[in-house]
């Protein structure tokens, strides 16, 4: 599956990786005991799934960790937005359970020296995982905070050279009808694209996620590779990458692009620009007391300190 | 109204119309750790939940009360009109309740972030609209009040029209891109209301014709129909 452009360095293809190891165990596990087990038992199963995933090599990065207490992994597990499944919170945990995260390819394109497809493996290799532990706010006004693991995108995108040309990075989610339903209906454009300024790709926040509470992703959490900027809106998270391009121009995104008045190329967490329909200047956050007080949002989402600096001069009531 | 309809029919159909507000109920001992009951679980986010529950059922009941009148048409039975009352007064339950869950636990009971919301989001606005417009027709829904009110009466709850329109537009505007519910709630709307357009019409057009034979100056209705 390797295979890198005319003049470019090429990724050497690697052995057997731990990280392959554990997702080869994974899909015999989804594909005999954990279906049973959704199958059979329901709510419960995404529990007994859950115990059955197995655990990544990683060290935790405390110093981008923040130090409220993660919800639990039912939660983080079963109430997942991630249209390519259905529209209901709790569609991805029944519908993403059969989806097949191996083999799986990433191509690289656009303006960079490295470009081709590379296997996941190649993708991941040279990257050492790191638990963070981040605030994720989604633009529905709720919030939780969940124990990623993963690696920086920066150094990632590092590896292929990006000319300077590039810009901006484009994602794209694999584009596959029959093994996602939610792709059947024209709720969105698919495949779903996502994007970030070049500079906020290489801000050591972007997080390039392939596990949770130690274990590997789950299906419907974006696996097996998904994007994590903690000071945007959930939806930027883009999951299950099968695309990054570098690009001059910014992209065009799926929800941006969808209904423009409401949704933004940047989406910063900032609860001074309301979405037209209903206010952000509060969130719920999932887990705590069901049913105390909401609690107010913070601007970008409490990581103000480290990024605002990206956006100084910039109005974001413009570029919201 | 003959026994069996009331000491039967009516009883049960209450306790059926009782069972999505008592699975709100257990789901919430279930959230608040009091007690567990296998099934009832509200989700990650039972205020939610809830809202779009009480949502849901105000919707439900208030097409349950608009079939009935096509219903006794269809099946000249009277008996739909005796339950017509008792599905109007759960949608006004269900209407309350959803405002209640809003206001209480989403907004902590704080009536100047209400006060915000029902000024600055129209889908807020028409929702409440839709909630103040019950308040008539449940209040005047005794046969008391029928009887006081006449003809008037019939007039008045017309309303119960552009109640069903208000809400599944509410419903429609707040939903962040997936309008496939809303829009099945919009397609019986329609079906519910055009059948009375259609009635009315036909009707126009009898009296009209009737009015045409009396007085040759004035076109028959239907016509202009």
């Amino acid at each position: 599956m390797t295979k890198a452009s005319t003049g470019g360095k090429k990724i050497l293809p690697s052995d057997i990786t731990p990280y392959e190891r554990y997702v080869s165990r994974r899909a015999l596990i989804a594909g005999g005991l954990g279906l049973a087990a959704a199958q059979s038992l329901g709510g419960f199963a995404s529990r007994a799934f859950g115990q059955a995933e197995p655990a990544l090599t990683y060290v935790r990065n405390a110093d981008l960790s923040v130090k409220d207490k993660p919800n639990s992994y039912v939660d983080i597990t079963t109430y997942n937005n991630y249209y390519e499944f259905g529209t209901d919170k709790s569609d991805p945990s029944q519908n993403a359970q059969k989806f097949r995260t191996r083999p799986w390819t990433v191509t690289v394109g656009g303006e960079a020296e490295v470009t081709g497809s590379f296997s996941l493996e190649d993708i991941l290799k040279p990257h050492p995982l790191q638990e963070r532990v981040y605030r994720l706010r989604c633009v529905e006004a709720w919030s939780m905070v969940i124990p990623w693991i993963g690696f920086s995108l920066g150094d990632l995108l590092k590896r292929f050279k990006p000319t300077s040309k590039a810009k901006f990075v484009e994602f794209k989610t694999l584009y596959d009808p029959k093994q996602m339903p939610g792709q059947r209906a024209g709720v969105l454009e698919w495949p779903y694209v996502e994007g970030l300024r070049m500079d906020e790709a290489m801000h050591p926040l972007a997080l390039l996620a392939v596990g949770l509470y130690g274990k590997v992703l789950p299906n419907q959490n974006g696996a097996p590779l998904r994007l994590i900027v903690p000071w945007k809106y959930g939806f930027k998270g883009i999951k299950a990458i099968v695309s990054i391009k570098f690009t001059e121009r910014a992209p065009r995104t799926t929800w941006a692009g969808s209904a423009s008045n409401e949704y933004g190329f940047f989406a910063n967490v900032n609860p001074e620009v309301d979405h037209p329909r209903w206010s952000q200047a509060t969130e719920r956050h999932i887990g705590a007391d069901a049913f105390g007080p909401r609690q107010p949002t913070l601007p970008y989402n409490g990581y103000g300190a480290q990024v605002a600096d990206l956006y100084r001069g910039m109005d974001l009531r413009k570029f919201f | 109204m003959s026994p069996r309809v009331r000491w039967v029919l009516k009883p049960v159909l209450f306790a059926a119309c009782l069972i999505p507000a008592l699975r709100l109920g257990l789901g919430v001992l279930d959230a608040t750790a009091v007690l567990h009951f296998r099934g009832v679980s509200l989700g990650a986010d039972p205020v939610k939940f809830m809202l779009h529950s009480c949502g849901r059922w105000t919707l439900n009941f208030l097409m349950i009360t608009l079939c009935m009148t096509p219903l006794r048409d269809l099946t000249r039975s009277l008996l739909w009109l005796r339950l017509r009352r008792m599905f109007g007064l759960f949608a006004f339950f269900y209407a309350l309740l959803h405002f209640s869950v809003y206001l209480l636990l989403d907004q902590s009971g704080k009536i100047g972030a209400l006060w915000q919301d029902i000024v600055k989001r129209p889908y807020i606005t028409i929702g409440m609209l839709g909630l103040l417009l019950l308040i008539p027709l449940a209040v005047t829904s005794t046969v008391k009040a029928q009887r006081r009110l006449g003809g008037r009466w019939t007039r008045l709850h017309r309303l119960i029209y552009l109640i069903a329109i208000l809400g599944v537009w509410h419903f429609w505007w707040q939903v962040k891109k997936d309008i496939s519910q809303p829009l099945m709630y919009a397609c019986g709307l329609t079906i519910l209301l055009g059948y009375r357009a259609w009635k009315l019409r036909r009707s126009g057009a009898v009296a009209g014709t009737t009015a045409a034979g009396l007085s040759s100056a004035r076109s028959p209705r239907s016509d202009a129909a």
